[in-house]
């Protein structure tokens, strides 16, 4: 039973991590219709930028986290402008391939500034563990769970109540209309970019938290696809509720099985999916047929 | 794109000829003696290179058949090679089998497993596809690295080198013969297949599926059959690495590897074979001169030396970045490009 507990409690913080890279990778597709392959090493950017903004600069962690904020916006705005804009209308294989080429710039210059060697993240979340109900359970965990859970929630106001969120869910639903009745589809394509690179660098402050301050950050960003195709890939509510299934998948299987088939079990369930409801559990049913 | 004006056709051969003008035919004799005079040349060092750029080609030109020419993303041409690689290893070594029918073996058994990843492609496309097989690349890596009964696990299988006719393939050079030889088959072979009904249909369903099928064409046979063609030819570039390079471990079958070879189509231009052999020379040549070029300047700049692997990352993904933006029908385009601009000439067009 504690056992269970337990792997519940890691696997809902992994979810709630997952959860937040995804709903960035959900808001560009959704806006834009881009798949962003990159998704992962805007996590990287983000945790590496709060660590040298901590570390190297001395800075307070939210004065860090503001300029890795920053940063990060400023690299999405740039990716949008000028990698993404000139191939609207290509066909999909293009785009996938540029945000490929573009997820090995970021992994580079990265590499490059801070190298390989693993760090750990200076402890500004609280670490240590907590009994509830007699259950250790690690408190950064609790913490991951909870910050995720309050930017989640943000996210999602913004959508339903901000003038802006309602322009992104008007241009998702038509470009042209979106258009007729007054939305600038450019401004609201690097809003959507900007909002991505937002709750990547938090998914990535609370990764590196968990986790050290290293390349393996970005494989976060991979495991991205399960969840998405899974929650469907246009549905902000799929990916919260995918990052929890696919994250309690991934702890139990590691706790219970083992062998090393918590790596491969996301894409299993990747290709259930595939074969029998490509839209996912809360995406739109728009699957073109042949 | 403008074509050689005088040239018209007598006869049904000279028709359905390859090469029609003799300037095509020069070209094509000037290459094969580079090609024939290459390995007595090159220094050791770049004879491997020469040797990787023959496997590379072999996969590529695979590739490109489905995605190029099909348009069907694939992410999982990096497993598929270890498919290829492991069967033909394995069989070898534990089953005392001939190289040559290892690797055919191994062809055939590629082919299967990429038709049976390609089997979503009957019902998903674009994006859905790249989800399905890059599934497929986690999965099968994740048998090469965990099953150890069969592939040794983490472990590297090493292979003894074969014999060919009595001639003990060791060294660059006795391979180069092999690979460019191989190589030349396939890069014919792909050239005449989308002369035939087969490479057409491939065309057509890449075009425009719904057209396709409104054709007559049955596009979920020919899309699985696209899958095992490109799979097949895959697998073989993963034998020939197996047997080439002695040893097969999984760390040579990632996902890195996958992209590499999506870059070298997107280099050398989609749906085109010569472009896939322009884009497969790039790919490997480019990473091997940066890494002469770092050893040249080891002594002078060490930060640039050290740093090496780094930049050679932001390189392959500008190179990526900047073909699609600029160039993004690749080499093979640049090529034509050049022609145009020398046919032509004094005039623009």
């Amino acid at each position: 039973m504690e056992t269970f507990i337990q792997l519940t409690v890691t696997g809902l913080a992994n979810g709630a991590i997952l959860a937040l890279a995804a709903l960035g990778f959900v808001i560009i597709f959704k806006a834009t219709g881009v798949i962003n392959f990159a998704q992962g090493y805007f996590l990287l950017v983000g945790a590496y930028v709060v660590w040298a903004g901590i570390v190297d600069f001395g800075m307070h962690w939210s004065l860090a986290i503001l300029v890795a904020l920053v940063v990060a916006v400023l690299v999405a705005l740039t990716t949008e402008r000028f990698v993404l804009r000139p191939l609207v209308g290509e066909n999909v294989i293009s785009v996938i391939m540029v945000t490929i080429g573009l997820a090995f710039i970021l992994q580079g210059i990265v590499q490059f500034i801070w190298g390989t060697e693993p760090r750990s993240m200076p402890a500004f979340i609280p670490r240590g563990t907590v009994a509830v109900l007699g259950v250790p359970l690690s408190l950064n965990r609790i913490w991951a769970m909870l910050l995720a859970g309050a930017i989640l929630a943000a996210l999602t106001l913004f959508f339903q109540r901000s003038r802006h969120g309602i322009a992104m869910r008007a241009v998702a639903d038509d470009q042209q209309a979106a258009m007729v009745v007054g939305i600038s589809v450019r401004r609201v394509f690097a809003l959507a970019w900007a909002l991505a690179a937002v709750s990547a660098v938090f998914a990535g402050i609370i990764v590196a938290n968990l986790f050290g301050v290293s390349g393996e950050v970005a494989v976060f960003g991979l495991l991205v696809f399960p969840v998405v195709i899974l929650g469907g890939l246009d549905s902000v509510p799929g990916a919260m509720i995918a990052g929890a299934i696919i994250g309690l998948l991934i702890t139990f299987t590691a706790g219970y099985v083992g062998g090393g088939l918590q790596q491969v079990i996301p894409y299993v369930v990747l290709v259930l999916i595939l074969l029998f409801r490509p839209y996912g559990l809360f995406g739109e049913v728009r699957i073109e047929r042949v | 794109m403008a074509t050689a004006t005088g040239v018209y056709h007598t006869s049904y051969e000279a028709d359905l000829a390859l090469r029609t003008t003799r300037a095509e035919w020069i070209r094509l004799a000037l290459l094969f003696v580079a090609v024939i005079v290459a390995p007595f040349v090159l220094s050791p060092f770049w004879l491997t290179v020469a040797n990787q750029i023959g496997i590379a080609i072999i996969g590529a030109v695979g590739l490109n058949i489905l995605t190029g020419h099909t348009g069907l993303i694939s992410l999982g041409t990096g497993a598929f090679l270890g498919v290829g690689a492991y069967t033909s290893a394995i069989l070898v070594t534990r089953f005392d089998v001939p190289t040559l029918v290892a690797i055919i073996i191994a062809v055939a058994m590629t082919a299967a497993i990429g038709t049976f990843f390609g089997l979503p492609s009957l019902r998903l496309k674009g994006l859905y596809l790249a989800m399905a097989t890059l599934a497929a690349q986690f999965i099968l890596l994740f048998a090469f690295r965990n099953w150890e009964f069969v592939t040794g696990g983490l472990d590297a299988i090493v292979v003894p080198s074969p014999e060919l006719f009595g001639w003990a393939l060791q060294t660059d050079f006795a391979w180069y013969w092999v690979i460019f030889g191989t190589a030349a088959l396939v890069v014919f072979g792909a050239r005449n297949l989308f002369r035939t009904g087969l490479g057409r249909a491939f065309h057509a369903i890449r075009d425009q599926d719904i057209a396709a099928a409104v054709m007559g064409i049955d596009v979920g046979r020919y899309k699985l059959l696209s899958f095992a063609i490109s799979s097949a030819l895959v697998g073989l570039a993963g034998a020939l690495t197996a047997h080439y390079r002695t040893i097969v471990t999984w760390e040579r079958f990632t996902l890195d590897v996958s992209v590499l070879y999506l870059a070298m189509i997107i280099v050398g231009g989609l749906g085109s074979v010569a472009g896939s052999v322009y884009g497969a020379t790039f790919m490997t040549v480019l990473p091997a001169a940066i890494q002469q070029f770092a050893r040249n300047v080891r002594d002078t700049l060490p930060v640039l030396a050290r740093e090496m692997p780094a930049i050679q990352l932001v390189v392959f993904g500008l190179v990526i970045v900047l073909f699609l933006l600029f160039e993004p029908r690749g080499l093979d385009r640049t090529w034509q490009r050049v022609k145009d601009f020398f046919r032509l000439w004094p005039f623009r067009y």
